[in-house]
């Protein structure tokens, strides 16, 4: 399959000398919702305002479409889509009037019934009259969505779309998301809220210092990252580990009454679970309870931050 | 080329202008007013004639070029220094819009918003003169241009401005007292000789000349040199918005 959007050793070094893009390179799949993961200052916004062509790249190139987004940039800006991190509304312009003029400005001819749809697909058509100004900050983020998608892209940029947004609006958001993921448009957000990646994305890229650390399948990568922990609670309290059970590199909890077990469902090995329940009973230990649980995407992110922090 | 962006971005400034119409329309009415009655009919009584026009004639195109040059570089510059303002700026840069027709967008509804101006400024001006334009053609072709160029101008400053004060200090040093010493109120034959060279490197007299002509038929200076004058200043105009498009100057990181 072609990469909608091909990213090649894209650099940006900024007039201060900071170099905030250090030759990146990414392909993002037709169709997909890929999660840019980062910290603070990382260049993930940078990165977006490249490829929409808010700032000019130092070096590298970028194509939409097939597109070069330098030399064919209207073709290519043409299929893209951007809500940007802040909400920047003309205060005393409507939003109907202001919708309107992102479709023209895209060079869309005027298309009320679409119009209409975004809106109400928002809900946000009770308030087409409304003053942007007039608007809570939920709404406002509403507008800047819909602002984003009348113009119909094929790619559209969340650039942290539910910072700062309550859960019904965070909730509705998802719905646009994956109703524009059914009708083949190709997703790219970044946000603070890793559980949410985990929750919608199908990929994921770890950026951190201008650099791209991965960009992997989201369960390929749990699955290869993530641990899964058994935890055994005892009936009774153990003054250590039995050494007939030395094998299963097992942590007894400080009060001494539950044992940490950690295995991987990936090895060809099996877990090792049921040889291990089966020791426990041949040494007489009776047990009260059993958790299992596996490490989230942000205890993975955490972890590829800082190696690659140490690096 | 977008000519829906274009129009889209029209639209929309035209919008703002309807939107604030009695401001628009009502301080540079009333400050014309004012003007006609302090020195068309208080101190012009006192004057001769000047080139056979009455004085309260006389003063009808400088007071025109007056009003369209500042509102044309205040529309200008606010109308892209706003979006820089509060951000929204971002929609037009990822936008499929060339400079041009950026330009086109916001320089045309300036330019026709000034334009509008002027005209209501000369219609206003019938209630207190006698008015009668010579060559009408000339007369609005000087009228677009100045809207025009003056404009561009703005749209310049309006990019370079970072902030309020900045926006306001170029129209206040500079376009006020080189049209107020274009000889808006005076013709430059009235001058001192050493003042009427000193005049000549002003840009604005050979607008104010050239427009005056088209009203009464006599100029301070040949209407070829006008014609050159505000050609040359639209294409400078020109030359530096591209230039600042093509770098990114102060819109794009």
């Amino acid at each position: 399959m072609t990469p909608i959007v091909e990213v090649d050793k894209l650099r940006k070094v900024y007039d201060d000398g900071f170099e905030a893009l250090k030759g990146v390179s990414l392909d993002i799949h037709k169709g997909e919702i890929l999660a840019l993961l980062g910290p603070n200052g990382a260049g993930k916004t940078t990165l977006i305002s490249a490829l929409c062509g808010i700032t000019t790249p130092t070096g590298g190139a970028a194509r939409v479409g097939g597109h070069d987004t330098e030399t064919a940039y209207r073709a290519a800006r043409k299929l893209v889509g951007l809500v940007p991190q802040e909400v920047a509304l003309e205060p005393f312009e409507r939003v109907i009037n202001t919708v309107r003029f992102s479709r023209g400005l895209f060079g869309r001819p005027r298309d009320d019934a679409l119009v209409e749809r975004t809106l109400r697909d928002l809900s946000l058509w009770d308030k087409r009259q409304a003053k942007t100004m007039e608007l809570s900050g939920g709404m406002k983020r509403r507008v800047m969505i819909a602002k984003a998608l009348v113009h119909e892209p094929r790619v559209l940029f969340l650039d942290e779309p539910t910072a700062g947004v309550d859960v019904e609006l965070r909730r509705d958001m998802w719905r646009v998301v994956e109703g524009l993921r059914a009708s083949g448009v190709t997703i790219i957000l970044t946000t603070h809220y890793i559980e949410e990646a985990e929750a919608i994305a199908d990929r994921v890229a770890v950026i951190n210092a201008g650099d791209i650390l991965l960009v992997e399948d989201k369960t390929a990568l749990m699955r290869r990252l993530g641990r899964k922990t058994l935890r055994i609670d005892l009936d009774t309290a153990l003054d250590r580990v039995p050494a007939a059970l030395d094998g299963y590199d097992l942590e007894l909890g400080s009060d001494g009454r539950s044992l940490t077990y950690h295995y991987d469902t990936s090895g060809g090995n099996g877990t090792g679970i049921t040889r291990l329940l089966q020791a426990l009973a041949a040494e007489g230990i009776t047990l009260s309870d059993l958790h299992t649980r596996q490490s989230s995407l942000e205890e993975i992110f955490v972890d590829l931050v800082k190696k690659g922090d140490a690096r | 080329m977008n000519l829906h962006g274009v129009r889209a971005i029209y639209v929309y400034e035209m919008k703002r202008f309807f939107r604030t119409l009695m401001e628009s329309l009502l301080s540079p009415v009333i400050s014309t007013s004012l003007y006609f009655v302090v020195f068309g009919a208080a101190i012009g009584s006192r004057i001769d004639q000047v080139g056979g026009v009455s004085y309260g004639a006389f003063i009808v195109p400088g007071l025109i070029m007056l009003s369209t040059m500042t509102q044309a570089i205040s529309n200008a510059s606010f109308g892209i220094y706003f979006p820089k303002f509060i951000g929204t700026i971002y929609e037009v840069l990822s936008a499929p819009v060339n400079f041009f027709e950026i330009v086109l967008g916001y320089v045309g509804a300036a330019a026709t918003k000034s334009l509008m101006i002027g005209f209501v400024i000369l219609f206003t001006a019938g209630f207190f003169v006698d008015i009668e334009i010579l060559h009408p053609v000339a007369m609005v072709a000087f009228l677009v241009l100045t809207c025009t160029s003056f404009s561009l101008f703005g749209f310049i400053i309006g990019i370079w401005a970072q902030n309020f004060q900045q926006l306001q200090i170029i129209p206040l040093l500079v376009i006020t007292p080189l049209v107020f010493l274009g000889g808006s109120f005076y013709s430059i034959n009235m001058l001192p000789p050493v003042w009427q060279t000193i005049t000549l490197f002003n840009p604005v007299v050979y607008l104010i000349s050239g427009f005056r002509w088209s009203f009464f038929g006599q100029a301070d200076v040949a209407v070829g040199y006008s014609l050159l004058a505000i050609a040359g200043f639209t294409g400078l105009c020109l030359a530096l918005v591209w230039l600042i498009f093509r770098t990114g100057y102060r819109i794009k990181a």
